[in-house]
């Protein structure tokens, strides 16, 4: 193994198609859709009825879902799920999951914390902004997919100029 | 609603464990339990309604039938229900249905299963189309994942503390040392279970119910058919199975996402009021008539939700109810005297059966060391995936 001179970079490819996007000029978002008659929102899309009791419309637009929003709640995992969970390349480590208030789609959508977030640092209430990361890896590709990682509003330095920017925008 | 009501004639269960036997064998158990205890026989049963489960094969998906063919094929008419959590009482409406509608007397509910060690996992296999499936994959979350974000907004919205969620096991476990079907029964501390590992924060180990094998069965019958066997049986007077009312703005296992509220407003009852809201209107009673309630601690924290939503008390008062001893036995208004699953650990398709078991022998007077003095009113209630949900009253 050692002697084979491996490719660096694999395809990295999205852990599950037409769910979210890899990029844009705001950074990745989740792919909902929008019901063009009454206005509900699904997630993930759903193009071929409304959840509306009271709606029977058939037309559907894809729309990207707000890539902030609010921590509803939030656990960890600290121990490895069942399959078909797949661990990081590097072992199971604890991550943290979130459920999270989208504002203008009045909706609560589910997703992993960031790598390395811990549940300490979190509180109900807190910004948190779409990110894409990797999932799991194979010998043929990197399955990425979407994560919420969390905003501090006294943040100063570090990684993320952008989330700073949006937060206070 | 007493001319809607049915007989309970016999209940039985086979306790609950760890047995790595075959889930048909613990339903014939508990089938030929029942049976005993209504004083029938197997050739009395018009109709067998099963609750189905989804991880033993093809015979856990048509139940009825499995159930049918153990006993001894008799041409009886048969149905197998799926609701998850709430197969049994699904099962159970069923029968009463066909009951209530005149075609037949006698019906024989049972459930069933053999559970996996650890987590529950979805069915095997690469089925990228099911969010059950999904799930696991994208965000590796398990059930108590959803247990836990319920417990920590309840921490958030009422000040509830991981003491709290303790002590529902502390009661619970208390309760179970009498019940002889319980699969744990050994007394836990606070600290015992503030000293086991954390799984979801902030659940701890011993706040999230364990997955078992067990069986739980119920004979039905019309109230005509029930005088010639007995003078005062306990009665079924209401079964809610009712899905939510869209939108659903609380996250539901195996979910992504809850539905949107951006052009309807939330309906008035969450989905979990709503199971139990259903029953009491059926029944024509409220919250204060009943006696007992079996509810279902899926966590220990979950527990407190249902206090809420079945009307013990309202939103944000649960822990006060739990720290004044009002649901322990002999309190105002003791909830899950069976232990729960705390000291069951959830067998699916015969844990909302098992629920309606306790309430019987509770009703009849039949509870040994935990028994609620007096009980004539009981009611249980459940939830599952996929918005399943279910409550049961039953009167003496």
């Amino acid at each position: 193994m050692a002697a084979v001179d491996r490719p660096k970079t694999k395809p990295r490819v999205p852990a599950v198609d037409g769910w979210f996007t890899l990029d844009g000029d705001d950074g990745p978002a989740l792919i909902g859709s929008r019901c063009q008659r009454c206005g509900t929102y699904s997630f993930p899309k759903q193009l071929n009825f409304c959840p509306n009791p009271a709606c029977t419309s058939q037309d559907f637009d894809e729309v990207e879902l707000s890539r902030h929003g609010r921590l509803w709640s939030y656990t960890n995992n600290c121990y490895q799920p069942p399959a078909p969970y797949v661990p990081p390349s590097g072992g199971f480590q604890p991550f943290a999951i979130a459920a999270v208030e989208l504002e203008a789609e009045q909706m609560v959508v589910l997703g992993q914390l960031t790598a390395g977030v811990d549940v300490s640092e979190l509180h109900v209430g807190q910004d948190v902004v779409l990110v894409v990361e990797t999932l799991f890896e194979d010998d043929e590709a990197e399955y990425l997919v979407w994560k919420w990682r969390p905003i501090e509003p006294d943040a100063t330095s570090g990684s993320a100029p952008r989330d700073q920017e949006t937060h206070d925008a | 609603m007493r001319d809607h009501d049915v007989a309970i004639l016999g209940v039985g269960m086979h306790p609950w464990g760890k047995w790595g036997r075959n889930f048909v064998e613990y339903g014939i158990t508990a089938a030929r339990a029942a049976l005993d205890d209504a004083g029938l026989t197997w050739s009395d049963v018009d109709f067998v309604a099963g609750a189905d489960t989804i991880r033993n094969g093809y015979p856990g998906f048509i139940a009825g039938s499995t159930f049918s063919q153990a006993l001894g094929w008799r041409g009886n008419r048969v149905a197998s229900c799926y609701a998850a959590c709430a197969s049994g009482a699904q099962a159970l409406d069923t029968a009463r249905a066909h009951i209530l509608a005149g075609l037949c007397d006698v019906a024989l509910v049972v459930g069933a299963d053999t559970t996996p060690k650890g987590f529950f996992a979805p069915v095997g296999g690469d089925r990228p189309d099911d969010p059950d499936w999904l799930r696991f994959r994208l965000l590796g979350a398990t059930n108590p994942t959803y247990f836990a974000l319920y417990a920590r907004r309840r921490m958030e919205l009422y000040g509830a503390t991981p003491e709290d969620f303790a002590q529902v096991k502390v009661k619970n476990a208390k309760h179970g040392l009498a019940n002889p079907n319980a699969r744990y029964r050994k007394a836990v501390t606070v600290d015992d279970v503030m000293a086991s590992p954390i799984v979801a924060d902030p659940l701890r180990l011993l706040d999230i119910c364990a997955t078992s094998d067990g069986a739980a069965a119920i004979v039905l019958a019309s109230m005509d058919a029930a005088r010639r066997h007995t003078t005062n049986p306990v009665k079924i007077r209401a079964i809610s199975t009712v899905t939510p009312t869209f939108p659903q703005t609380i996250i539901e296992m195996p979910n992504f996402a809850t539905d949107s509220a951006a052009a309807v407003a939330p309906p008035e009852r969450s989905f979990k009021d709503a199971i139990a809201w259903a029953a009491y209107e059926q029944a024509g009673i409220g919250p204060e008539d009943l006696d007992v309630a079996e509810v279902y601690d899926l966590s220990t924290a979950l527990e407190l939700d249902w206090y809420e939503n079945i009307g013990l008390c309202k939103p944000g008062e649960a822990e006060r109810l739990l720290r004044d001893g009002e649901t322990a036995l002999g309190g105002r208004i003791p909830v899950n005297p069976s232990g729960g699953l705390a000291c069951f650990g959830e067998a699916i398709p015969a844990q909302a059966l098992a629920q309606v078991c306790e309430l019987t022998w509770q009703l009849r007077g039949h509870a040994g060391g935990r028994q609620v003095e007096g009980a004539s009113v009981g009611l249980s209630c459940n939830q599952g995936l996929f918005g399943h949900g279910s409550s049961v009253i039953v009167v003496r």
